[in-house]
């Protein structure tokens, strides 16, 4: 292995983000659609809005278990701090994850219950959305360790911050799933999404806005990072950044144009997401531990790098092709179940 | 209603409840996504509707099933983290990227080929939807692959070191995945898949030839399930054994708990059939025995000699009794699957496979065999290599995250009521999908146009391949 145990972990610590940041907008628009599924105005509304996911869910949830399961072989001791100082709100995610699993499937199977998942649809996305904003927060606002383990107690996650982050990230997903939906559909429903858009996107920049207002007071290195110069040069480009994503965003809706809200709000996400990097590295777990510090031996890092070197661009590549293959506007008349 | 407990118990029972109910899935599912590979080539090559039809029926009770086992399989990424943190710590760099590779060959293969088999046949065409129907098994055998590594390594490790800070660090990486009881779990793991789902199929088809014995689907596919059941289950019988002597060789303490052992019987050593083990008086209480049969099972001689419990520390023993049992119940149901494919082929060599009642009474009966065979098996394997989780170097009560009793409490209650509700309903619906005739629809459920849309773009490949 030529690389040494440094430039490793550096890599991995870039894969587990990316892997976060590709499960963060892809199952983003998925909970976003049944964030707003009791927002539809018919029954046949809501078929279409869970089939513009139903061939891509599946696959689109898989990129948590590669977070979960990456961190797990790479960064043991982050894995090991991480669940259980965030016990309940993973353990809730998870269950909230099986209710909006089943439901795409289970909805399709009853005619007498088929209300019932629906609520269970809204509700498990609802969840779990809530529930990875809070696991955010809370980690931004820090983990106590002690020795190689966690050291607090079981309810330190929770504090109005990461209940702030849970909001944001609902009304976030809730903005990538108006989005996505205004891309996939035409007619009512495209117009009564793009409704939605306009004030869930004012909403999320809203929340974000504070977010990113209260972040650098929460923890002193996060203040240095953004406020110190020089660095500070270059952190400027990230509000600079998301103020022309901001411009796209309304204007790609009041031009009525299909993709770019989509994008632009995809992108909301992927600047918020460096901007938590430049505050987090080369922490993994805030404040305590750093990328080399969690890191698993090279001799890990290495052989589980070649696996995602050669895998991770060909699971990107029939990704991309499920989604060319269910590409287009949605046909109401073509369920796929 | 848990108070009393501690959490290292409650994390035991919850990590016992989320698991056993997560191997249901693949334990079909694996069976299935083969056999749907193999309906879809065979349509493909034949051209015969009544695989197709096949294809059609089983693709909808998959498409349930592999959703319960995603969803189940989610959680199960997270228990090690959750409950098991200080295990996690210390195997992470290990068997952490094991797992990794698990994701990345396997779930995303899965997954990312799930939407185009299911729904997408008429959008890419028929050899892309083999291809992808094909990757969907591949998928499902590359999971169990890497999951069975995993757990091998834990039972036999090898090519290891133990750094500084007490992780198992990896040495040797073919020596961590090809470790010595992985060959022989894989295959009766896989094995064990095939026949959960021959069963399955056998019973659900017996139970539409019980009512309509003309039914031209069900008996293919009844076929098909009794000709598994003839072939593989013998075959499954010998690599269960081989896997035995292996644990014998490793983990002797788990064979003598396995055969209700306590002491080593000179140069005959029984086989009991029965008898319940009782580790205060270290015998074998109530025992039905035959002499000699375990000397020959296990050391393939008449007079070979087997360590018993009594040779170990007690702080090695695993729970007896249940080891006992479950081992026992996994092995009568083998036979009896063996039993069934017999009487079939008999039946068949009589031309009588269909109008037998009583075999297909049987067959029937037998449907949900494989699943607790497959959950007696595990539990021998995961309860006999007590009181480790890394085999003979690190205790499960070693393992435990620093979480409170309470917490563990509340998540396992949720998860009990959640498994329940949730995999109950499902389990309702796959069965009543199993309760309609193949090729019957359903007028009383929006279904979707899938089977009408299917049959259109089918007659023109089919005239097509006429030319």
């Amino acid at each position: 292995m030529a690389l040494g145990f440094e430039t490793l972990a550096f890599i991995w610590a870039g894969l587990i983000a990316f892997a976060v940041l590709v499960y963060v907008i892809l199952d983003g628009f998925d909970l976003g659609i049944g964030i707003l599924f009791p927002m539809a105005r018919s029954e046949s509304d809501r078929d279409l809005m869970m089939n513009t996911v139903a061939p891509v869910w599946d696959g689109n949830e898989t990129w948590l278990v590669l977070g979960g399961g990456g961190l797990f072989a790479v960064f043991p001791l982050a894995y090991a701090v991480v669940m259980p100082a965030l016990y309940m709100p993973i353990t809730l995610m998870l269950l909230a994850l099986i209710f909006r699993g089943v439901s795409f499937e289970y909805r399709w199977r009853t005619r007498r219950w088929k209300r019932v998942w629906d609520h269970a649809f809204f509700g498990g996305s609802t969840v779990a959305a809530f529930c990875q904003g809070v696991a955010l927060g809370a980690l931004v606002q820090g983990i106590t360790v002690t020795g190689r383990a966690y050291g607090g107690g079981w309810f330190d996650w929770l504090t109005p911050f990461s209940i702030l982050t849970g909001f944001a990230v609902v009304i976030g997903y809730a903005l990538l799933g108006a989005t996505w939906l205004v891309l996939k559909t035409v007619g009512d429903i495209q117009e009564q999404m793009r409704g939605y858009a306009r004030w869930l996107g004012a909403g999320t920049l809203a929340l974000i806005g504070v977010v990113s207002l209260i972040t650098p007071f929460l923890v002193p290195v996060y203040f240095d990072r953004w406020f110190n110069l020089p660095g500070s040069l270059w952190t400027m480009g990230v509000p600079i950044l998301m103020l022309a994503l901001v411009w796209s965003f309304f204007s790609g809706l009041r031009d009525g144009k299909d993709l770019q809200p989509f994008l632009s709000a995809l992108g909301f996400f992927v600047v918020s997401f460096v901007g938590i990097g430049i505050s987090f590295y080369p922490m993994i777990v805030p404040p305590s531990l750093t990328i080399w510090q969690a890191a698993a031996p090279a001799k890990s890092l290495g052989f589980a790098l070649v696996g995602a070197v050669v895998l991770v661009p060909v699971i990107l590549a029939y990704t991309a092709y499920a989604y060319w293959v269910f590409r287009g506007k949605i046909d109401p008349s073509q369920g796929y179940h | 209603m848990l108070e009393g407990f501690s959490a290292e118990t409650l994390a035991r029972f919850q990590f016992a409840f989320v698991v056993s109910f997560h191997i249901l899935f693949p334990a079909f599912s694996i069976g299935l996504a083969s056999y749907l590979a193999v309906l879809n080539a065979l349509w493909l090559k034949k051209r015969d509707e009544t695989y197709l039809r096949l294809f059609n029926y089983w693709k909808k009770i998959f498409a349930v099933v592999f959703g319960m086992g995603v969803v189940s399989g989610i959680v199960m990424s997270y228990q090690f983290g959750t409950n098991w943190s200080v295990f996690s710590d210390r195997a992470g760099p290990v068997i952490g990227p094991l797992m990794a590779y698990e994701v990345l060959s396997a779930f995303f293969l899965e997954a990312g080929f799930l939407g185009i088999m299911l729904f997408g046949r008429e959008k890419v065409g028929e050899k892309l939807h083999m291809f992808a129907t094909a990757m969907v098994a591949v998928g499902t055998l590359g999971s169990a692959f890497w999951i069975l590594a995993v757990n091998s390594w834990m039972q036999t490790p090898q090519g290891y070191a133990i750094a500084e800070n007490g992780q198992f660090v990896p040495e040797d990486w073919m020596a961590i995945i090809f470790n010595p009881s992985f060959p022989y779990r894989l295959v009766h793991m896989v094995l064990a898949a095939y026949l959960t789902t021959a069963f399955v199929v056998a019973a659900v088809h017996a139970l539409h030839l019980l009512r309509d014995r003309t039914d031209g689907d069900s008996r293919r596919a009844f076929s098909m399930a009794m000709w598994m059941a003839v072939l593989v289950t013998p075959v499954q019988i010998f690599v269960g054994d081989e896997h035995g002597i292996n644990t014998l060789q490793y983990q002797p303490v788990k064979v003598a708990a396995m055969e209700g052992y306590f002491d080593r019987e000179g140069d005959n050593q029984p086989l009991a059939l029965f008898g319940i083990p009782n580790a205060e008086t270290g015998r074998l209480d109530y025992a039905v025995e035959v002499p000699y049969l375990g000397s020959l099972i296990l050391t393939r001689s008449l007079n070979g000699q087997i360590q018993g419990l009594n040779e170990f520390p007690r702080a090695e023993w695993p729970p007896l009794v249940i080891v006992f049992f479950s081992f026992r119940i996994m092995v009568a149901i083998g036979f009896a699957m063996l039993g069934l494919g017999l009487w079939a082929a008999w039946a068949r060599w009589k031309g009588r496979l269909y109008d037998q009642p009583w075999l297909l009474r049987a067959a029937l009966v037998m449907g949900p065999s494989g699943f607790i065979a497959v959950l007696a098996g595990w539990i021998t394997t995961e309860v006999g290599r007590q009181p480790y989780t890394i085999y003979g170097l690190m205790r499960t009560a070693e393992s435990l995250a620093p979480v409170e009793a309470p917490a563990v409490a509340t998540s396992l209650l949720a998860f009990i009521v959640v498994y329940f509700f949730v995999f109950g309903a499902g389990t309702f619906y796959v069965l009543r999908l199993m309760n309609a005739r193949p090729g019957a629809p359903r007028p009383d459920l929006h279904d979707g146009p899938v089977r009408g849309a299917v049959i259109g773009p089918v007659t023109q490949h089919t005239s097509k391949a006429g030319h």
